[in-house]
């Protein structure tokens, strides 16, 4: 199917085309490039959720519950499971579909599995692309989860407009460490498994956590939820519509947008650029050079890289990467 | 690099039969051998499995079936994909498969099938040699 | 075991022995394993013993700790079972197949359900579809119960069922159909293998939660211990375990920590250790490695006993002892030159033997292809025959007791057991476990480790990865009745039409009351059995009292 053909398809709810443009866009494709082209100006009516935690925080089966929740709203549902791939052999056992069973014959329902491929920085803004695509085949609310609390997978659940931070009763010493930025781009916070003991506690150490948070307007609520049997996932679909609305309606919302905006376009940059600049690095042998002399211990890597630094802006033109003046910036 | 595109393949029992010790060991092999692997399970209805690979855009399916059901299933997977418009994806099954009934199972769009003692370098071979090229 | 001296004579010769072998270095560059992984060293010698006691860890056959057995006449006095394993499609198929091994020689019957009675479905159900009597006979009420056993005198045989998460059902209906032959229920032998704790761990066949489930093996062998004293309420399993690619350590400690969480729950039920105990029963494979699973069936012995006693405090020696059932490895069997795998059964069945079991199934060796053919489980029951009767292995007890090797392996089987007992300790015990998949994960592992093995021609699988041949393959394959699922659904209309309607009603009705008041379920499920309902009918209601399991994750 060509570009033309799957962004109508893509547009008139067609599955297939659907799953086939996605592939695309995950290839980063010229045809991906192509679609994401012809989709964005069709997006941004759906609600976007990120949905990120520590391993066995049960963000699968949490995911599940809270589709089933938007369903009984009337509401469809893309998902966008993301699972590391193997360091070494670079595969992945995609194993989501299990804990969503029951969801996957719902026609109301279209979930992905997508593994992270170690791309040059690029996880985020591929898995970003993917959303877009679901967003414009009129899914109502999409969904993307991310396994483990690493930089990329909580980068990919900040792309989304909402972002809900799962942990566990008993994880006290993880919320402890948690980084503060991970509290900070937290829309909501959620204690999953809330059945078990410790619940309050771990409920109270949030709690003492965003408090010394750097927060804007929006207080993220910490809600108690046990995604096993459904309890408490009204309550967290709530507090994400509040969240959306919020979004929407406040002057806050609209920075927030523009922020989110601004952090895709300078990370799609930032991989476009790591990636072209070692693309010229390789091609100008350059890098082979240094990478003996580092190798063989006549030169520090430090050099070294500032050494390849200074062949690729020789070769794209030093005025391509100066520092903006007044002068190059307005040309 | 950003446009290499694994190999996608859907793993999946159809059926009632929980014995999956063959389907998880292939599902490993070809994780190690590069590809992305959308593991299913087992309990899978023919539905289900036809629309996993159609979600997941996959360009190989296998499915793994010991009870001796397939004779039944298989068709109705390939009827389930082929109501989704799904008609370019490679087939492989694996499981107690009685000789006189692969040719049944060949006639029906399944490339391989793979008995007990079946190397999974030779599944993995075989999936290299055969998964349909993706632009 | 040894004195100090003889002891210390062993080690300089031992020392003196290994200096020469690696002086001549001729020995393979190869590492020495079982099919385990375990190493295996040159030679064994009392120095490999020297934490052994003979009294304490070994004694005499039919004493505790039972090592060497738990009859002090090993089969001098009575041969292990015959007992094969056998079901395919409709009742009649079957109860035909029965009679038949009967005639052969067969001491015991062991049913084989198939997968919508095995997870509980009636056989009109969608899910069923395409399932009717592949693996083993359909079942869907007291009707095929009665064909299934016509002219099978109940209160004569023992028979074995093999059905976990509808076990109760089936046993109730088993129950019925023996009453109705007019056998009581107090006479009736058997086991059924309500083993719920290994389907969650490996072979899948799990309906309910883990705590549910529980619940309903404790009625049965509470419902065991009062009113049938012959019959072994459970079969705790290893098969599985080890079908599913676990190790022979692993089989052997997780079907052990299962056993004994099964002991958890019934004295929390308040039932007496020694009420229940002696009707426990286990089920092993028997794999390939001839001495490993030798001493693989002695430590379980071993083991057992001083749980029972030790940590449990069972008074009764019955309760002490480990009587199991053993499979040869269906696992094992090869769809490549598929005769070599009479073999191989062969070879499994007398270890087995040699480990002191009380029965024994052998598989055909036409079974990694098909259903096995009557000529191929004949031939599976003759290799039992010849072992007992032309080999010679059954004139002593234990004959591999006391062999250094047998020992050693013996004690490190032991030692890998309780490793393992303490880290299903540290994981919060058996059910937190497998929440979190430990034991699915820990078997997948070892699954993928023996395979990589075969592929890097590191263990040799003949006609697999080494003397293979390219030949066509000639075998027979079972047909089976092309009108039997006709005529099973046919009945199972008929059932549902003809029976009482109120009686079926108020059977189900009372049955709900009862799971849901806590009370054992077994005499509300006999009614209910004889009220003609059917299995989908109970399970479906089971399912909506207890909800369901969702599958395991684990890969």
């Amino acid at each position: 199917m060509q570009a033309a053909e799957l962004v109508e398809g893509v547009l008139a709810g067609n599955r297939r085309a659907l799953a086939r443009a996605i592939s695309h866009v995950e290839a980063d494709s010229p045809t991906g490039r192509e679609l994401q082209r012809a989709l964005y100006p069709r997006t941004g009516r759906a609600q976007t959720i990120g949905i990120t935690g520590s391993a066995g925080a049960g963000k699968s089966t949490l995911v599940g519950a809270v589709t089933r929740d938007e369903r009984r709203r009337g509401r469809t549902v893309g998902i966008v499971a993301v699972d590391p791939s193997s360091p070494f052999s670079h595969g992945a056992i995609l194993g989501d579909r299990i804990r969503m069973q029951d969801l996957t014959s719902d026609p109301g329902v279209f979930l992905r599995s997508m593994a992270s491929r170690g791309n040059l920085g690029g996880l985020s803004e591929t898995a970003t692309g993917v959303v877009d695509v679901m967003d414009a085949a009129g899914y109502d609310v999409v969904i993307i989860e991310t396994v483990g609390a690493g930089q990329d997978e909580v980068e990919v659940a900040t792309a989304a407009q909402t972002t809900v931070l799962v942990t566990n009763p008993g994880a006290g010493d993880e919320i402890q460490s948690m980084k503060a930025g991970l509290m900070e781009v937290a829309q909501v916070m959620v204690v999953n498994k809330a059945d078990l003991a410790g619940a309050d506690t771990a409920v109270t150490q949030l709690r003492a956590l965003l408090a010394i948070a750097d927060l804007r307007a929006w207080r993220p609520p910490i809600l108690k939820a046990v995604a096993k049997t459904g309890e408490g996932v009204p309550e967290l679909v709530d507090a994400i519509d509040e969240h959306h609305a919020y979004l929407r309606s406040h002057e806050h919302g609209d920075r927030e947008r523009r922020e989110l905006a601004r952090k895709q376009i300078v990370a799609l940059a930032r991989a476009a650029l790591h990636r072209q600049a070692l693309e010229t690095a390789e091609h100008s042998g350059a890098l082979a050079a240094l990478v003996d002399e580092v190798a063989g211990r006549r030169r520090d890597p430090r050099s070294a890289a500032e050494i390849l630094l200074g062949a690729v802006k020789r070769e794209w033109g030093e005025a391509a990467l100066a520092e903006p003046t007044p002068e190059n910036a307005a040309r | 690099m950003a446009n290499q595109r694994p190999i996608r393949v859907l793993i999946a029992k159809p059926g009632l039969d929980g014995h999956d010790r063959g389907a998880k060991v292939v599902a490993r092999a070809l994780r190690d051998a590069g590809m992305e692997v959308i593991y299913t399970g087992i309990r899978q209805t023919p539905g289900m499995i036809a629309e996993a690979a159609l979600q997941e855009d996959v360009q190989v399916v296998g499915l793994s079936i010991l009870s001796g059901a397939h004779l039944e299933l298989f068709p109705r997977v390939i009827e389930e994909l082929k109501s989704r418009g799904v008609d370019d994806v490679l087939l492989f099954c694996g499981g107690i498969i009685p000789h006189e009934d692969i040719g049944t199972i060949e006639t029906l769009g399944f490339k391989g099938v793979f008995g007990p003692g079946t190397t999974t370098t030779d599944i993995i071979e075989f999936v290299r040699a055969h998964a349909p090229v993706r632009a | 075991m040894f004195d100090e001296r003889t002891r210390e004579a062993a080690r300089a010769a031992r020392a003196r022995y290994d200096a020469e072998v690696a002086a001549e270095g001729r020995e393979q560059e190869r590492p020495f394993v079982t099919t385990s992984g375990q190493p295996v060293r040159r030679v064994y010698d009392p120095t490999d013993l020297a934490g052994l006691d003979y009294e304490r860890d070994i004694g005499l056959p039919g004493h505790y700790p039972f090592t060497r057995g738990i009859h002090r006449t090993g089969y001098r006095a009575r041969t292990w079972t015959i007992r094969m394993f056998a079901g395919f499609g409709s009742a009649e198929e079957t109860n035909g197949r029965y009679r038949y091994l009967i005639d052969h020689g067969d001491d015991g019957l062991s049913v084989a359900f198939d997968m919508p009675t095995l997870m509980g479905y009636d056989h009109d159900e969608p899910e069923a579809a395409g399932e009717f009597g592949r693996c083993g006979v359909a079942v869907d009420s007291l009707a095929d119960m009665e064909i299934l056993f016509d002219r099978i005198p109940l209160g004569a045989i023992s028979t074995s069922m093999t059905i976990n998460s509808p076990a109760a059902v089936i046993w109730a209906m088993f129950i019925a159909a023996a009453e109705k032959q007019g056998v009581e229920r107090g006479v009736l032998r058997g086991t059924l293998q309500n083993d719920i704790l290994k389907e969650y761990i490996a072979q899948n066949e799990y309906i309910y939660p883990p705590a549910e489930s529980m619940r309903l093996v404790v009625d049965t062998i509470e419902f065991a211990s009062r009113e049938m004293p012959l019959w072994n309420s459970i079969s705790i399993s290893g098969y599985h375990i080890r079908e599913a690619g676990s190790t022979a350590a692993q089989e052997l400690a997780f079907t052990l920590a299962d056993g004994l969480e099964y002991v958890r729950w019934c004295l929390e039920r308040g039932l007496d250790i020694d009420e229940f105990a002696p009707r426990l029963s286990f089920f092993f494979n028997c794999h390939n490695d001839f001495f490993e699973e030798v001493a693989k069936f002695r430590a379980a012995r071993r083991i057992w006993a001083r749980e029972m006693r030790e940590r449990f405090g069972a008074k009764s020696p019955r309760s002490w002892l480990m009587r199991f059932h053993t499979q040869t490895a269906g696992v094992s069997l090869t769809s490549q030159q598929p005769e070599v795998n009479l073999i191989r059964t062969t070879l499994q069945a007398l270890a087995g033997v040699l480990g002191g079991t009380q029965s024994l199934h052998t598989n055909s060796w036409d079974e990694a292809l098909a259903l096995p053919s009557e000529k191929a489980v004949r031939l599976a029951l003759r290799t039992q025959q010849v072992i007992e009767h032309e080999s010679g292995v059954v004139n002593t007890v234990d004959p591999l007791g006391g062999s250094y090797f047998v020992e050693s392996l013996t004690n490190e089987m032991e030692r890998r057991c309780l490793e393992y007992f303490e880290e299903i300790e540290r994981r919060g015990g058996v059910l937190p476990a497998i929440e979190a998949g430990f034991f699915q994960s820990e078997i997948a592992d070892a699954s993928e480790r023996y395979q990589r093995e075969i592929e890097r021609r590191e263990r040799v699988i003949v006609g697999v990865n080494d003397f293979a041949i390219d030949e066509p393959l000639e075998i027979p394959i079972l047909q089976m009745d092309p009108q039997g699922e006709a005529r099973h659904l046919e009945r199972l209309r008929r059932v549902r039409a003809t029976r009482d309607p109120d009686r079926a009603r108020r059977a189900l009705r009372d049955l709900e009351g009862a799971t849901r008041d806590g009370e054992n379920v077994m005499p509300y499920l006999i009614e209910a059995a004889h009220a003609y309902c059917t299995v989908g009918e109970i399970c479906n209601l089971w399912r909506r009292v207890f909800g369901e399991q969702p599958i395991s994750l684990s890969i």
